[in-house]
């Protein structure tokens, strides 16, 4: 199929209804409108897997849209919701509730300049909220971050199956960039979705004992019960699901890591640093949940610098320390408020750390310490 | 043999699971509940029905009802609600709620639902008082009433006044079937009962959304004996929350029951 230019907010649209999107709940705020416009005249008149129709419908608030998706997901539909940083904050009640109760679900959180309410323009300062489960209670959504268009386009694709393989929430971490970016993008295939019971979807209990969906367990025992079994899945996740793309990691110095369009500028500075002779490499992580922890700690076995870029005051940063070996340095360069980092900025950055290598004895000594260490 | 003359005349409907209710001595959230379960029984509804349950005293209805049910979070019923009629237009759906759910932290969602005409049934339970909590005041509680947080008794300067939900609820447009009724006798029992049906007959005629208001007790957080405070209702808040049909669309009128 020829590609198209797509706007990234309607090619997220799109590529959910290609996905099988059955239920879409939404409320307007910039910069993630024109998903919801756009799917209020793409959903109305297709199918969905009981035979009715697809739903769109506008909310009466960010709360009500997350309960909504809530509601249609236990009740075994494909379903999403899309927001901007303070409304997605609104959101995170109905995502607790639907962690606990392991209804499968997609949403967009395309990110805004925070806190409060902030501005309009792009920052990626909702990572903590995101990754480290955001509402009340032990869980994590699945968070995937895209650096393209078609890259959102192809994550929104493969989301919803995502989700319900683990009953899971995944959430697309789009900053303002990427949502508002136009690119070409080829789209994949309208899908066929069939609705098959799943053992616990509530659809009318028509030749099978009544099924009921909960996140109360007032005992602690079945409550605890309930957590480890979050937990397991949790761990499944992190065993199966990392994701992360790599450049000139194998011979670099430095190792710049960034997502989403951090990540891009970051690749044009790599590509000016390397054409200076300097060994940099990206790391780029897409699945921000589960973060790529173990191949960063492994880069950081010959790799003794990094240097995290962030369009916020620093998040993922701290997940990057927790994964490098504690004698490598972690260095941060970040933008806020909506500010897009410049590649030139991120070149002045990594000059500033490459003369400050280590000599080779050092690294010698370094690798004493780490036997010394494991022994 | 005696048991060849005996008939019976009454029994758990079988929309009611077979288990004991946390409700305390005296509570009509039993009753109501019981109510909601004939109709579904009398109108077959129970393999139809999906149910969704709310955050307060009514939080177990899921346990109660012997139909697929959800637990919504506290206030929202009406929007998971919303979520699940959408994609299963076919099934009837009801959410259980209470005062302090519905009229206090869900009350956008409750007025949304209806503006919108969502073609649900709402059983609304107000017994004018936060009961899982343990008897706070709610939107409800009436003016002077005494409360674990009001406990001067309920300021109307400085604390509100009492939410008439059904009124409200009546200037909305999309609503069709708006009523107040009280089960603190038997007569008024039956009056519910029918109420109940008609709400649901409402969601099966596809002609939008429904609400039964029931005037409820609370001995325990009221401070009263179960006979007193079924006086209560009787004389203290039906007074401020009148019974009656607040809203009956036209094609409704039409329904017979």
């Amino acid at each position: 199929m020829a590609k198209q230019l797509w706007k990234g907010n309607e090619a997220i649209a799109e590529a959910a209804v290609r996905a099988g999107l059955e239920a879409y709940f939404g409320y307007p705020i910039t910069p993630q409108t024109e998903l919801l416009e756009y799917l209020a005249t793409r959903l109305p008149g297709l199918k969905n897997s009981f035979g009715g129709n697809r739903v769109f419908l506008q909310a009466e608030s960010e709360l009500a849209a997350i309960n909504m998706v809530y509601g249609a997901a236990v009740a075994g539909a494909r379903t999403m919701t899309s927001s901007s940083s303070p409304g997605f904050s609104l959101m995170q009640e109905g995502l607790s509730y639907i962690a606990a109760s392991q209804a499968p679900c997609v949403v967009v959180n395309v990110m805004r300049g925070g806190p409060g309410l902030g501005n309009l323009a792009p920052t990626q300062a909702d990572y903590f909220q995101m990754t480290k489960g955001g509402g009340h209670g032990d869980y994590h959504p699945i968070v995937l971050a895209p650096a393209t268009v078609q890259e959102a386009v192809d994550l929104t694709y493969g989301a919803f199956d995502l989700a319900e393989k683990y009953r899971a929430i995944v959430i697309l971490a789009i900053d303002g960039n990427i949502g508002q970016m136009m690119e070409p993008v080829e789209m994949p295939p309208l899908r066929e979705i069939r609705a098959h019971d799943r053992g616990w979807e509530l659809t009318g209990a028509v030749n099978r004992p009544r099924r009921f969906n909960s996140s109360l367990f007032l005992l602690p025992e079945e409550l605890e019960h309930m957590n480890r079994a979050l937990s397991e899945k949790d761990a499944a996740i992190r065993a199966n699901e990392v994701r992360c793309v790599e450049q000139h990691t194998d011979n670099a110095d430095l190792v710049i890591v960034a997502f989403g369009s951090a990540a891009r500028i970051a690749q044009t500075a790599v590509k000016e640093a390397r054409a200076r002779g300097l060994q940099v490499g990206l790391f780029r992580p897409l699945s921000l949940y589960p973060f790529p922890e173990k191949r960063l700690t492994e880069l950081s076995y010959h790799v003794h610098q990094f240097l995290v870029v962030e369009m916020s005051a620093g998040q993922m940063v701290q997940d990057v320390q927790l994964a490098v070996e504690r004698d490598a340095d972690v260095h941060f360069f970040g933008t806020m408020g909506g500010i897009v980092p410049l590649p030139d900025e991120i070149l002045a950055q990594i000059e500033k750390y490459m003369p400050m290598m280590l000599p080779n004895e050092t690294d010698q000594e370094r690798d004493v310490l780490d036997v010394a260490y494991t022994c | 043999m005696l048991t060849d003359s005996l008939q019976i005349v009454y029994e758990r409907p079988h929309t009611l699971t077979p288990v004991i209710t946390h409700y305390c001595p005296g509570c009509t959230h039993g009753i109501v509940q019981r109510l909601v379960a004939e109709v579904l029984q009398e109108m077959d509804l129970r393999e139809n029905t999906i149910g969704v349950a709310s955050v307060g005293c009514s939080v177990f209805a899921y346990n109660y009802f012997d139909c697929d049910f959800a637990e919504a979070a506290h206030g929202r019923a009406p929007a998971m609600a919303t979520g699940i009629k959408r994609v299963h237009p076919k099934r009837t759906v009801f959410t259980y709620q209470g005062d302090g759910d519905l009229a206090s932290i869900g009350l956008a969602e409750i007025v949304h639902a209806a503006t919108r005409g969502e073609n649900f049934t709402v059983i609304f339970v107000n017994n004018g008082v936060y009961g899982m909590t343990g008897g706070q005041m709610a939107p409800t509680t009436l003016p002077g009433m005494k409360t674990t947080s009001s406990p001067a008794g309920r300021d109307v300067e400085t604390m509100g006044y009492p939410l008439r939900m059904a009124e409200l609820l009546a200037t909305v447009g999309g609503a069709s079937y708006i009523v107040r009724r009280s089960v603190h006798d038997p007569g008024h029992i039956n009056q519910t009962k029918k109420a109940i049906k008609t709400a649901f007959q409402v969601q099966q005629q596809e002609m939008g959304f429904a609400l039964v208001e029931v005037l409820s007790s609370c001995p325990i957080n009221w401070g009263m004996t179960p006979v007193e405070a079924l006086a209560y209702i009787k004389d203290k808040m039906i007074p401020y929350f009148p019974l009656g049909d607040f809203k009956i669309a036209e094609n409704v009128k039409a329904l017979k029951v």
